[in-house]
C-alpha cells in the first residue's frame, strides 16, 4: 500500500515537471496577446479561433486582471514564451516598454491606420498603434431634457441654445432648481471620488484644463505645467458638486456604480463619462434614442467649436524579442483583424469598437454615433492629453485635493491645494521619473 | 517502519522544499539583487549600487510617514486585541452556557478575507455611522481612517487570538489557582501573579502574530482607505505598492523600500520575541 503511493506520489511530480515543459517553443509561428480588456476576453478569444480555423496559425489570448496588466505583463514577458502582442495606455506607458518595442514602420497594418497620429512615435520608429477610439463626454439623457425643454418656465429650451459653459451653467443650474417638477434627485448624478470613480475627475476632467495650456502654448507635452486654466477646472467642478443628486461632502464614498445607476434609474440628467459606458443594461433601460452626449465646456475662449474628447488609451506593441517567425506572424494576424471582414465586423459589433484603420466598420454603439455626428459637424475633438500626465501619483494626488475640496466646503485655500497638486505636483512626479 | 521513513523521506519531503525554494527562496534572493538595480522587468536590470537605499532614506518622505503611521497603527490594535482578546478567553473559560456557541462565533470574523472585510466595513462606517452622524465618510480624515482600520483588524483577530488564549487558560493547572486562593490571594493577584505567568507562552505568540500582521496589513488598507485622505493612511506595504510605479527607478526604490521592511519587520519580531519569552516560567 505505502509503496503505490508513493509511487503516486512520484507519478504526480513528474506530471508536473512534464506539464511545465509542454509550454516548449516549438518553431512553429504562434501568436500570443495578452489583452487589456477584461470586458472583451470572449469577443478576442472567438476572433483568435476564427483566424486559426481560417489558416491554421495558433493564436494564444490572456487577459490580465482588471487593473494588473502592467505587473501581468512584466511577469509574462521575460517568460520563455512572452507575449508577442502587448499593449501600452499611451506615451508614458511606452518609456517603460521601449526596450521591448517592434519597429512598426515598415508593417503593413500601419497602413492602414486612417492618420499618423493614432501612432506613438519614437524618432523614426513606430512602437505603438492605436486599436481602439474611445469618446467621453457628459451623457445625457434625452427623454428628461425633453421634459425640461418643455416646462414653462424653462430657461434654455433647445440644446442648440447650449453651446459654452455659461450656457450649460444656467441649463445645469435652471434643471437642479426644478428637480421636483422634474421628478428626479439632481441634474448630475453623484461626482464620486471612490477609487471606482475618481478617474472621471483626476484623470478625464482634468484632460480639458492640460488640453486648453497644450493648445495654447503650441505644445503636445510638457515637463512642467502651468496652470493657466484652474480656474475654468474650478467651475466646472463647482457646478458638478452643487447640482448632482447628493452633497458635495458624500462623495467620498460615492462609486462609480452609485453614479451609473442615478443615470439608467433617471435620476439625474447628466453623467460624464465615455463610449464604453453604453451596454446591455443601458440600451435596455433608456434605449438607443434616448442617449446623448455633450462637449465638456470648461469656459475657455472659443470653445463654441469644441467637440467631445477622442483619442486612445490602447496601443499595440509587438514584441522585438520574440522569433521572427512569431512576429511575423503577428503582423499578419493584425493585419488580418483590421482589413478582413470577420476580424472588423467582430472589432465594430461584438466589441463596440470605433477603429483608425480604413476598413472601419460601422459601430452600433449610439454614443459612437454621436461621436461622429460631432465630427460631422465639423466640431474640433478634444484630444487625451491626459496620456501625458506623469505618473498616477499625479493623479492621486489631484484626486486627494479635488475631494478634499468638496468636503471642505470648496473654500478658496482649500482650492490651492488643488493647485499645487497639480502643477507642482506635475513637476515633482515628471522629475522623479525623468532625472 | 522506521527504515523505510528514513530511506524515502526525500521523496516526500521535495515536493515541499521545491515549492519552499521557488516560492520563497529563489524571490526572496533575486528581490535583494533587484533592490541594487534599476529595472523594468527582472531580465533588464541595470545594477546601480545603493542608490535606490540611498532615495529610500534622503528623498522619500512617504516611506518614513507610512512607517510612522504603521507603527502607531501597530502599537494601537497590538494593545488593544491582545487585552480583549484575553478578556474574551477568560469569560469563555468559565463554563458559563453557549460557551462553544460563542467561541465560534468570535473566531468566524477570522475566516473571511481581508479585502472582502475591507469593503464591507467601509460600507458600515460610512453608511452606518459617519454618513448619517457626521456627513462625513473615511475618507475625510486621517483619524476616521486610522480608527477605522484599528476597528476591522481588531474585530477579525481578536477571535483568532482568544482562541489561542483559551488553550493557554486551560492548561493552567487547576492545583496552583486553589493553592493561591488557600493563600489567601484575590481575583486580581491570582490573574497576575498565578495565570499571566502561566500563559505566558500563548501571550508570546499572540503578540508575535498580531505585531506582524499589523505590520504587514494591506487587503483591509487597500479596501477601507486606499491611502485616503492624501496618502495619509497609507501603510508600509501599501507605500511599496504605490511606490512600485511604472518607471525602472520607481520600480528599484519600490524594491529597495521592501527589503528595508523586511529587515524593519524581521527586527522588531525578533526583539519582540525575545523580551516575552524571557518572561516565560517552566511548569
Amino acid at each position: 500500500m505505502k509503496r503505490i503511493l508513493s509511487v503516486l506520489c512520484i507519478v504526480a511530480m513528474l506530471l508536473c515537471l512534464g506539464g511545465c515543459n509542454r509550454m516548449q517553443d516549438d518553431g512553429k509561428a504562434s501568436v500570443y496577446y495578452l489583452n487589456f480588456k477584461p470586458e472583451q476576453d470572449d469577443e478576442w478569444k472567438a476572433l483568435a479561433k476564427a483566424y486559426t480555423d481560417e489558416t491554421g496559425v495558433e493564436v494564444t489570448v490572456v487577459t490580465a486582471a482588471s487593473g494588473d496588466y502592467e505587473d501581468t505583463l512584466g511577469a509574462e514577458i521575460v517568460k520563455s514564451n512572452p507575449p508577442t502582442l502587448f499593449q501600452v495606455n499611451g506615451p508614458v506607458g511606452l518609456s517603460g516598454w521601449m526596450d521591448y518595442c517592434y519597429d512598426l514602420s515598415g508593417s503593413e497594418v500601419y497602413t492602414h491606420l486612417t492618420d499618423e497620429d493614432f501612432a506613438l512615435k519614437e524618432g523614426d520608429q513606430v512602437l505603438g498603434i492605436a486599436y481602439v477610439l474611445e469618446t467621453y463626454g457628459i451623457i445625457y439623457n434625452k427623454s428628461i431634457l425633453d421634459k425640461y425643454f418643455a416646462l414653462p418656465d424653462a430657461q434654455i429650451t433647445s440644446l442648440n441654445q447650449v453651446n459654452n459653459f455659461e450656457s450649460f451653467k444656467t441649463l445645469v443650474t435652471d434643471i437642479q432648481s426644478k428637480k421636483e417638477t422634474l421628478g428626479i434627485q439632481g441634474a448630475f448624478t453623484s461626482s464620486g471620488m471612490d477609487a471606482s470613480s475618481d478617474w472621471r475627475f483626476k484623470t478625464h476632467l482634468a484632460n480639458l484644463p492640460i488640453y486648453y495650456e497644450y493648445m495654447e502654448n503650441d505644445i503636445t507635452s510638457t515637463s512642467a505645467i502651468k496652470g493657466t486654466y484652474l480656474d475654468h477646472y474650478r467651475q466646472v467642478w463647482d457646478l458638478y458638486l452643487n447640482n448632482a443628486t447628493c452633497a458635495p461632502t458624500e462623495i467620498g464614498a460615492k462609486t462609480e456604480d452609485d453614479a451609473k445607476n442615478e443615470f439608467l434609474n433617471g435620476q439625474a440628467v447628466f453623467y460624464q463619462n465615455g463610449t464604453w459606458a453604453w451596454d446591455e443594461t443601458m440600451e435596455e433601460k433608456l434605449g438607443a434614442d434616448n442617449v446623448g452626449m455633450l462637449p465638456i465646456y470648461i469656459g475657455a475662449e472659443g470653445e463654441e467649436a469644441q467637440g467631445l474628447c477622442t483619442g486612445s488609451e490602447n496601443y499595440w506593441c509587438v514584441n522585438k524579442n520574440a522569433s521572427e517567425t512569431d512576429i511575423q506572424a503577428t503582423l499578419d494576424f493584425l493585419n488580418w483583424v483590421v482589413t478582413s471582414e470577420t476580424g472588423t465586423k467582430t472589432l465594430a459589433e461584438d466589441m463596440g469598437f470605433v477603429i483608425p484603420f480604413e476598413n472601419a466598420q460601422n459601430s452600433t454603439n449610439p454614443l459612437i454615433k454621436e461621436a461622429q455626428s460631432y465630427l460631422d459637424a465639423g466640431k474640433n475633438p478634444v484630444s487625451w492629453s491626459f496620456s501625458t500626465i506623469p505618473s498616477d501619483q499625479w493623479k492621486s494626488g489631484v484626486g486627494s485635493a479635488l475631494l478634499a475640496y468638496a468636503q471642505g466646503g470648496a473654500t478658496d485655500d482649500l482650492w490651492e491645494m488643488v493647485k499645487s497638486s497639480f502643477v507642482e505636483g506635475w513637476k515633482t512626479e515628471h522629475d522623479k521619473a525623468n532625472s | 517502519m522506521n527504515k523505510t521513513l528514513k530511506r524515502w523521506f526525500p521523496i516526500f519531503l521535495l515536493p515541499t522544499l521545491a515549492a519552499f525554494l521557488i516560492g520563497f527562496v529563489v524571490p526572496f534572493f533575486i528581490g535583494l539583487y533587484l533592490s541594487f538595480c534599476e529595472y523594468g522587468t527582472v531580465e533588464n536590470a541595470t545594477f546601480v549600487g545603493f542608490a535606490n537605499y540611498v532615495r529610500v532614506f534622503t528623498a522619500d518622505s512617504q516611506f518614513w510617514y507610512s512607517f510612522g503611521f504603521t507603527a502607531l497603527f501597530t502599537l494601537v490594535s497590538v494593545v488593544l486585541i491582545n487585552v480583549i482578546a484575553f478578556a474574551v478567553a477568560l469569560g469563555l473559560t468559565r463554563g458559563i452556557r453557549g460557551t462553544n456557541f460563542f467561541r465560534t462565533v468570535f473566531f468566524m470574523p477570522n475566516l473571511i478575507g481581508g479585502i472582502v472585510l475591507g469593503y464591507i466595513w467601509k460600507m458600515i462606517i460610512n453608511y452606518g455611522v459617519l454618513i448619517p452622524l457626521f456627513g462625513k465618510d473615511l475618507s475625510y480624515s486621517t483619524a476616521y481612517g486610522f480608527w477605522g482600520l484599528v476597528l476591522v483588524v481588531a474585530w477579525q483577530q481578536i477571535g483568532y487570538m482568544m482562541i489561542i488564549y483559551i488553550s493557554g487558560l486551560q492548561s493552567v493547572p487547576e492545583e496552583q489557582i486553589e493553592a493561591a486562593k488557600i493563600d489567601g490571594a484575590g481575583w486580581w493577584q491570582t490573574l497576575r501573579s498565578v495565570t499571566l505567568p502561566m500563559v505566558m507562552p500563548s501571550i508570546t505568540i499572540c503578540t508575535f502574530l498580531t505585531l506582524t500582521n499589523s505590520f504587514k496589513l494591506f487587503d483591509q488598507n487597500l479596501a477601507l482607505t486606499d491611502g485616503k485622505p492624501f496618502r495619509t493612511t497609507e501603510m508600509l506595504a501599501m507605500c511599496i505598492r504605490n511606490t512600485y510605479g511604472t518607471t525602472p527607478k520607481s520600480h528599484g526604490t519600490a524594491q529597495a523600500m521592501a527589503v528595508v521592511f523586511f529587515l524593519i519587520v524581521a527586527i522588531i519580531a525578533l526583539l519582540q520575541l525575545r523580551s516575552t519569552k524571557e518572561k516565560e516560567v517552566q511548569q
